[in-house]
């Protein structure tokens, strides 16, 4: 049976991690290639580099460390942030990269999506979207401040919010800043058909509350597209991983403060799925 | 020395630093002397079928392959360079390929059904039965279906992600990997050999199918052990050790 992927993703800027990562033992915790090789080692299904290097000079520093990567680590490598042009693609994927995820770019021009899949093989192009909630009316909000209470409370104010009228989700583009006028689950439909082979769904919402993904939204995409469907933003706990398995019907879940912090390990987080039905490699199979 | 052939696509330093790492010198090259001289071909493969076939058959590297096959030498065919192998792919329309393994390369029926009976609530599913998908214990249950179905899961296609193998014959390139190993996948199409018995591993994916081949001095198979972690290397380096 095909398993569910666990991709820890790391925050590069300029060639070195940002966001704090506390594995023990490692000669330098801020060398991208250190922590891949970590996360090898614990058994990641996957492994994603998301470049947040603003200048245009500094943008060559996720080469080398894709190139020193894939030297190293044999899993696939997905890496984003910034990809615009065939050359962006080309390069990375000449340095080791396995996938690149395209966001913006996507938005601002749709038929870059189509060219590079007909140019590099759709799967290798992974777009991600990023997406927020619309809100509508008072009690959606009250509703939806409530949720950061508990998981329970969450569940059951997601379960009034699937009988209350649909208001979707809007794509946000430039890290959630500007709003793309689209309707995220018609978008991740439209970019399938021009040959995303994977896509990269991130809430704005609850990206780095620690409150669990949009489930909602990760189920509506997910039933919407035939492609894999990656849940992202907002994982705090295993259950979380759970949830987005389970009733966000995600394929694969995104996953960084949880591990870099050590909250839990890959093999718990594993060993947990597992336990409650989940199909997952574990270490040496 | 291991030869890696380049026709133009695909991530073929991966495979290289595979090998490099599994402890085999490998060249990534379309050179026809290097090829001649190779002790092992590999054909790595992404892209489309026919876009590959024609970039073979643009650098003169359809008759190095079909002789190197022909002598003997060994020769492994990673993804594509497995769907290669055979008569003809029906991706974008038909296509022939090497017909060095009669059989065909078709796409994953649109809407398989999952076997996995966690997604999407708590019913589990039967595995595929025709194209009908029947949730099992419904009917012991209650006698009819629920008044709200759960919907039931379609399997994505491209297979994307890390699924086990069954071992049917032990090709060399698989000594001391197990029935139950995962690797990793990424492909839309599969192959179907005319005669089943090449194949040396299948995989469930709603329907089982060949997830390698083994045919005297030919191994290919459909997952990429250069992206395989450990047990990955593990092919590589019994491949790179096959005589």
């Amino acid at each position: 049976m095909l398993t569910k992927r666990i991709i820890p993703c790391l925050d590069v800027k300029d060639g070195r991690v940002v966001k704090g990562v506390s594995f023990v033992n490692l000669r330098d915790a801020g060398d991208p290639v250190e922590i891949a090789k970590a996360y090898d080692r614990d058994g990641a299904d996957e492994l994603c580099f998301l470049d947040i290097t603003a200048s245009h000079e500094n943008r060559k520093t996720i080469l080398d460390v894709v190139t020193r990567t894939a030297e190293q680590v044999f899993m696939p490598l997905t890496v984003g942030g910034g990809v615009g042009t065939l050359e962006d693609i080309r390069t990375l994927l000449t340095a080791g990269a396995d996938k690149v995820s395209i966001n913006t770019a996507a938005v601002e021009q749709p038929d870059f999506v189509k060219t590079a899949a007909e140019r590099f093989g759709t799967q290798c192009i992974v777009v991600a979207i990023d997406a927020k909630r619309r809100v509508i009316g008072v009690k959606r909000r009250a509703n939806d401040a409530k949720r950061r209470v508990t998981g329970a409370t969450r569940r059951l104010n997601s379960a009034k919010r699937r009988q209350a009228p649909a208001a979707g989700w809007e794509v946000f583009t430039h890290g959630g800043r500007r709003s793309a006028g689209l309707d995220a689950v018609e978008w991740a439909r439209k970019m399938e058909g021009y040959g995303a082979g994977e896509i990269l769904l991130t809430s704005m919402d609850q990206d780095g509350t620690l409150n669990g993904y949009d489930l909602d939204l990760t189920a509506a995409v997910s039933e919407a597209v035939s492609v894999p469907v990656i849940a992202s933003g907002g994982a705090g706990t295993l259950e979380h991983l759970y949830e987005g398995f389970t009733h966000g019907g995600a394929d694969a879940v995104l996953v960084a403060s949880l591990f870099h912090y050590r909250t839990h390990t890959i093999p718990e987080a594993k060993a947990y799925l597992r336990k409650r039905g989940i199909a997952v490699r574990l270490g040496g199979e | 020395m291991i030869a890696i052939i380049d026709y133009g696509m695909g991530n073929l330093r991966s495979v290289q630093k595979a090998f490099e790492a599994a402890g085999h010198q490998a060249a990534v090259t379309r050179e026809r002397h290097v090829l001649n001289d190779a002790s092992h071909l590999v054909l790595p493969g992404v892209g489309a079928f026919a876009d590959c076939m024609a970039n073979l058959e643009q650098y003169g590297l359809i008759e190095p392959i079909r002789g190197a096959i022909a002598r003997g030498k060994p020769f492994l065919g990673i993804c594509l360079g497995l769907q290669l192998l055979f008569t003809e792919s029906e991706e974008f329309g038909l296509h022939k390929g090497l017909n060095l393994v009669p059989g065909r390369v078709k796409r994953f029926p649109w809407g398989l059904a999952g076997t996995d009976p966690i997604r999407r609530g708590s019913v589990p599913v039967r595995p595929f039965d025709g194209l009908r998908v029947v949730p099992s214990g419904i009917e012991g249950r209650t006698g009819q279906a629920p008044a709200e179905a759960e919907p039931v899961p379609r399997l994505k296609v491209p297979h994307m992600g890390w699924n086990a193998l069954t071992i049917t014959r032990e090709a060399p390139p698989l000594r001391g990997v197990e029935t139950g190993a995962h690797f990793y996948f990424v492909h839309s199409y599969y192959v179907e050999p005319s005669d089943p018995s090449v194949a040396c591993t299948m995989t469930e994916y709603g329907i089982p199918f060949v997830s390698s081949i083994w045919r005297d001095n030919v191994f290919a198979c459909q997952f990429h052990p250069e992206k395989s972690q450990s047990v990955g290397l593990r092919i590589i380096r019994n491949f790179g050790a096959w005589r």
